[in-house]
């Protein structure tokens, strides 16, 4: 067997930061994509939007530097850049669903190769899940790209053939990020376009839940 | 002269009674008018109808009230966070309504109730579990679900500086749910972290017009307040 090593959430990050170009609008969801933040690479102007209310947030301040009125969706303390604005929650939330951004980033439970996406319940029986803006950047944005672990701590897929858990979208999922490979969804598929080196397409294939297509190259 | 400060926070309240639906701005935290809350727990009104983001954390604030017994129902996108532990206890013990609204949806229910507009249709929850019993319909292709207005008999929200007018300016991200919220009841009141003379405010600037505001009462020390002061006016 062929040795390969996934990638750390840090650099999942990286991964995904790579091809966001400048000057687009993002929105990064909880976990994985709120790394996504700090891994923009140096120089490149992106605007990153939290749904209370932010458009140009940049890094955590010092500890020292500390201002209580400025957090972002995940209520962790941010900094605002040069040209940053501020507004209220429903022009937050027409920037989000009048499809004004250009990508969000979200994490998932389960990506259907159909593209729908379930991330905010683990079952229909739960009665208050928190939905927060989830549904709302799902439907709204242009692209939706999903950072995820490619299979659960159990090993169970996340990448499957249809969502078991409630669905925050139906058919809204473009591209999936994990840490063993960059996998677009087309026109009912999984298409694998990177893996990380070392990996095999029988190895990925037995960690995903439904047939994959791939646009890579054998690992040699 | 018109002047919509009151004397205090009791003032400032007066007219909350049992089974009204009151809106509390704020986004965790930040914004949250919690002297108002303490206030409304002195109040003493039960059977209330909360709205906002959060369903409280810890046993302070909108947690707080809800121990004391006085929430029948909350509506809200986010009931479980780190720390909502009473929403946790009442919920489980049934002693809780809970309505589950998308962010986005929440946001603009509360706008169109302030904007005179009874419903309207949005693609949020199409497909989705959330979407069950609610009347949908198809434009340009698309299926929409219709959502309607949200209103409140009472808003409780947290400004940073006001003026005698009800004109009211917020603080960084601490803007979010309370200037929608300002539209959206009967009676609106502002925690203000500040007074300012009418005119000092500038006209371009100001967020909510005096025109949504009924009641402000000043409550400088917050924590909030306390830190953020030496970094802006």
């Amino acid at each position: 067997m062929i040795a390969y090593k996934s990638l750390s959430r840090k650099d999942l990050a990286a991964r995904i930061a790579r091809d966001i170009p400048e000057g687009w609008y993002v929105n990064l969801g909880i976990g994985i994509p709120t790394l996504v933040a700090d891994a923009i690479p140096a120089g490149r102007e992106v605007i990153l939007h939290s749904e209370n209310g932010i458009l140009g947030f940049g890094p955590a301040p010092a500890p020292d530097a500390i201002d209580p009125w400025l957090i972002n969706a995940g209520k962790q303390h941010v900094t605002l850049n040069p040209g940053g604005s501020f507004f209220h929650h429903a022009d937050s939330f027409a920037i989000i669903r009048g499809g004004h951004l250009d990508l969000c980033v979200l994490g998932a439970f389960e990506v259907a190769a159909n593209g729908d996406l379930a991330n905010w319940a683990t079952s229909a029986q739960d009665s208050a899940p928190a939905v927060g803006g989830a549904m709302d950047l799902a439907v709204g944005t242009p692209r939706v790209w999903v950072a995820t672990e490619h299979t659960t701590r159990d090993g169970a897929p996340k990448l499957v053939e249809r969502c078991a858990y409630p669905l925050t979208a139906p058919g809204v999922v473009n591209r999936v990020y994990t840490n063993l490979a960059v996998i677009d969804v087309r026109d009912g598929h999984f298409v694998v376009t990177e893996m990380v080196a070392g990996l095999t397409r029988d190895a990925l294939q037995a960690q995903t839940g439904v047939e994959l297509m791939f646009e890579v190259p054998e690992y040699a | 002269m018109i002047n919509k400060e009151v004397r205090d926070i009791a003032d400032a309240l007066s007219g909350i009674e049992d089974g009204q639906v009151v809106m509390v701005g704020g986004f965790g935290s930040v914004g949250q008018p919690d002297a108002l809350i303490e206030g409304l727990i002195e109040r003493g009104a039960r059977d209330l109808t909360i709205v906002a983001n959060n369903a409280g954390a810890g046993r302070i604030g909108l947690a707080k009230l809800m121990e004391a017994g006085r929430v029948r129902k909350i509506i809200c996108s986010f009931p479980r966070s780190a720390g909502s532990v009473v929403f946790e206890e009442l919920f489980r013990a049934g002693k809780l309504e809970l309505e589950i609204v998308p962010q986005g949806t929440l946001a603009e229910r509360i706008r169109a109730a302030g904007a005179g507009i009874p419903g309207f249709y949005t693609a949020t929850t199409v497909g989705t579990l959330l979407a069950r019993g609610k009347e949908s319909r198809v434009f340009d292709g698309r299926t929409y679900v219709l959502e309607q207005a949200l209103h409140a008999d009472v808003a409780l929200v947290e400004a940073w500086r006001t003026d005698r007018m009800g004109n009211c300016i917020y603080r960084e991200s601490g803007r979010n749910f309370n200037a929608v919220m300002a539209m959206a009841a009967r009676t609106t009141v502002v925690q203000s972290c500040g007074m300012v003379a009418a005119g000092v405010l500038d006209s371009e600037a100001i967020v909510t017009p005096g025109i949504f505001v009924d009641r402000i009462v000043v409550v400088p020390e917050t924590a909030n307040a306390r830190i953020a002061e030496a970094g802006a006016a």
